[in-house]
């Protein structure tokens, strides 16, 4: 049995319960720094990585200086910083309120939430299960489109599918989607969605730098488009969004997507660094666990595998996406 | 390779005719082109002023530069309002130099001198020659009896009693001198025609490169003794350093396997035609290609490494990050750990900035 209590983590665990019980939810915590960081450090970085290329002096400026002071600056020593700032931060009662509902103090971030329960899971479902069909009904869309040239609008199926369906299922099933605020109540707050300083340190440092890496691999893939495509498209009189979308981000994905693999790996990889602050993953997991039992070589070999499997799979999505959007050459 | 200077420019919005003053056609064109990049503009420098004033005002018009010894009472004063630069003066030897005997610090810092002249001068296409490696020996050697001393009436000074900035520096360092001739022996393993020696290697890789550093150093720190003889003890910092080089092995043996690849076919059966021997053909004709090659990406895997060293702050030996982080442990000063964190980053900062404006200088020659 593990002595040492796991705070702040997605299942949930006590001390009573098995090494095995702490590891898997070690592994939870990973999966949920990391998958949550590579959404966002994906969004934010692409946003700096045009914003290098955009138009405006200032914009492209301020990117280039995110950019370099980001990348030259060790994780860890970033990531210490965060924890700092975030402790620095005032005590529950002075929490600062930045927008209604959401507090920042030395506790965490506190937001309003949705509770997520069986009923609202299966209206979830329902919407995932849209996306798919709607999926496919595109992909019979375009064959016609190629078939007889006439373009077929998907959006009224997008509504349909994705936001009608499941809207007009919770109505009938009677499915109650009520905000939950939160509350400070004594020295602590209840209710909302709480995440610990550790864990938002380590989200924010993670994603603001893997980000600039980002930013500098979306700006090559954009600046690799020859500027005769641009050339064409613009000759044709195509509108902008369109040429952007059609014309040149497939060609720019194709070098954007294997170096994008690699970056997706360094996040998880060095959501390690956890350890140095205190957050539960799953290497901080098994180094409790290393010092309690002393059964070392068991421990490593299990972060190795932990780690290998992520890896592996991230590899395994990423090589079918890029097989799906390679040149296809006859 | 190509360059990415060498890339086509996104086309921008076609350039107005210039009219009248040339500072209002200047921010026309790059400032207020359309309303959306106005807006934009203004934000931005709304969010530049209030940044800079903001700084200016902790950072330099309420800080506090300097205390008499040991007295932090001026900088809990102004907390909060202004930044407490006077923790610099006050534990900078320490940061940089850690628990290195006080009277002996000149060692450290002529040693860190000797890195700085070692990189520039391995920088200098002038010196990318054979005499190179000899240069780095010796200059390694010298950094060796300067830290530890023991001999030339320099007094002799433990390991553990080392820290700061030259630790950082040897790790990295000493990590890449070792790493670079065991990348190049793996990324030959891989592409080696017995296969034995190609799935160990490809095994080495894939199994170094999917798992976290902090991992490996965890292995370093822990089972390494394991496997060793009953009473034969290696100091941390070395087995920390062999970690390293591990690491750096692997990551540098994919680096020069792109770099292997590069090198055209009939580059190898020429070398084959003329009856060179494996390792005289690789030597004299394939690798010193294959090398110059991928330079700018060897430079970036050499910066993404001296970042890298920091983590050693978590199995506990003593690099410039631990210092920094030790340094405001004590309790009169711990409030400002921000300012040291800044002075650290500083400094991390001026070393990989330097690397990375040298490989993009590199990426923009590299066709000539």
């Amino acid at each position: 049995m593990a002595a040492r209590p796991v705070a702040d983590s997605l299942l949930a665990y006590n001390p009573r319960d098995s090494y095995l019980w702490a590891f898997v939810v070690g592994v939870a915590n990973t999966l949920r720094v990391a998958v949550i960081g590579i959404v966002l450090a994906t969004i934010l970085g692409t946003l700096i990585g045009i914003s290098r290329l955009s138009a405006n002096w200032l914009l492209s400026r301020f990117a280039a200086v995110y950019v370099e002071l980001l990348r030259d600056i060790p994780l860890l020593l970033q990531l210490l910083f965060w924890y700092v700032l975030m402790q620095a931060l005032p005590a529950a009662r002075a929490a600062w309120r930045p927008i209604e509902g959401v507090f920042l103090s030395n506790r965490g971030l506190i937001l309003p939430a949705v509770p997520i329960e069986s009923p609202q899971l299966w209206v979830l479902a329902i919407a995932v299960l849209g996306v798919a069909v709607f999926y496919l009904i595109q992909r019979w869309l375009v064959a016609q489109q190629m078939r007889d040239g006439k373009p077929r609008p998907a959006w009224p199926f997008a509504l349909g599918l994705i936001v009608m369906l499941p809207v007009l299922v919770s109505w009938l099933l009677g499915v109650s989607w009520t905000i939950e605020w939160p509350e400070l109540r004594g020295f602590n707050f209840i209710g909302g969605l709480t995440l610990s300083p550790e864990y938002f340190a380590l989200l924010i440092a993670l994603v603001t730098y893997t980000s600039a890496f980002i930013a500098e691999i979306v700006r090559s893939g954009v600046q690799s488009v020859p500027r005769g495509q641009w050339d064409a498209a613009n000759a044709l009189g195509l509108r902008r969004s369109f040429m952007l979308r059609q014309i040149i981000l497939p060609q720019a994905l194709r070098v954007i997507v294997p170096p994008m693999t690699s970056q997706y790996l360094n996040l998880t990889k060095n959501s390690s660094l956890a350890v140095a602050i205190g957050y539960q993953d799953v290497v901080s997991v098994a180094n409790t666990t290393l010092n309690q039992t002393g059964q070392a070589i068991e421990a490593i070999a299990l972060i190795m595998a932990v780690f290998l499997t992520i890896s592996l799979g991230i590899s395994f999505f990423m090589n079918w996406y890029n097989a799906r959007i390679a040149l296809v050459e006859r | 390779m190509t360059a990415i200077t060498d890339m086509p420019e996104v086309p921008r919005a076609a350039r107005r005719p210039q009219i009248g003053n040339p500072v209002l056609h200047w921010l026309r064109t790059n400032l207020f082109s359309s309303i959306p990049n106005g807006i934009i503009s203004i934000v931005l420098l709304a969010i530049l002023v209030k940044g800079v004033v903001g700084f200016g005002q902790w950072g330099i018009a309420n800080a506090v530069w300097l205390t008499p010894a040991n007295d932090s009472s001026a900088c809990r004063a102004v907390r909060g309002l202004g930044a407490c630069w006077a923790i610099i003066p006050e534990k900078y030897r320490f940061i940089l130099f850690g628990t290195y005997p006080f009277d002996e610090q000149w060692r450290p810092a002529l040693s860190v001198v000797l890195f700085i002249a070692l990189f520039y001068l391995s920088s200098r296409r002038a010196f990318w020659r054979r005499e190179l490696a000899l240069l780095w020996i010796g200059l390694l050697a010298l950094i060796s009896v300067l830290m530890w001393g023991g001999v030339l009436g320099l007094s002799f000074i433990s390991q553990d009693r080392w820290g700061g900035l030259p630790v950082t520096l040897i790790l990295a360092t000493f990590g890449l001198a070792f790493g670079f001739p065991l990348g190049i022996l793996v990324a030959l393993g891989r592409r080696s025609k017995l296969p034995a020696i190609r799935s160990l290697s490809v095994l080495y890789v894939e199994l170094i490169r999917g798992v976290p550093l902090v991992n490996l150093l965890f292995m370093a720190s822990v089972m390494f003794p394991l496997f060793m003889p009953a009473g034969f003890n290696i100091d941390k910092l070395l087995r920390a350093q062999i970690a390293i080089i591990l690491f750096a092995g692997a990551y540098l043996a994919e680096v020069i396997r792109g770099g292997l690849q590069a090198v055209p076919r009939g580059q190898y059966e020429a070398a084959d035609a003329l009856g060179l021997s494996y390792w005289r053909k690789h030597r004299l004709i394939i690798l010193p290609q294959a090398i110059r090659h991928v330079i700018p990406p060897l430079v970036n895997t050499f910066i993404a490494f001296f970042k890298d060293t920091s983590l050693v702050l978590i199995i506990g030996i003593f690099d410039l990050l631990t210092t920094a982080k030790t340094a405001i442990i004590d309790p009169g000063w711990q409030q400002f750990s921000v300012e040291v964190y800044i002075f650290v980053a500083a400094i991390y900062f001026v070393f990989c900035f330097a690397m990375s404006r040298y490989s993009r200088s590199l990426e923009a020659t590299s066709g000539r």
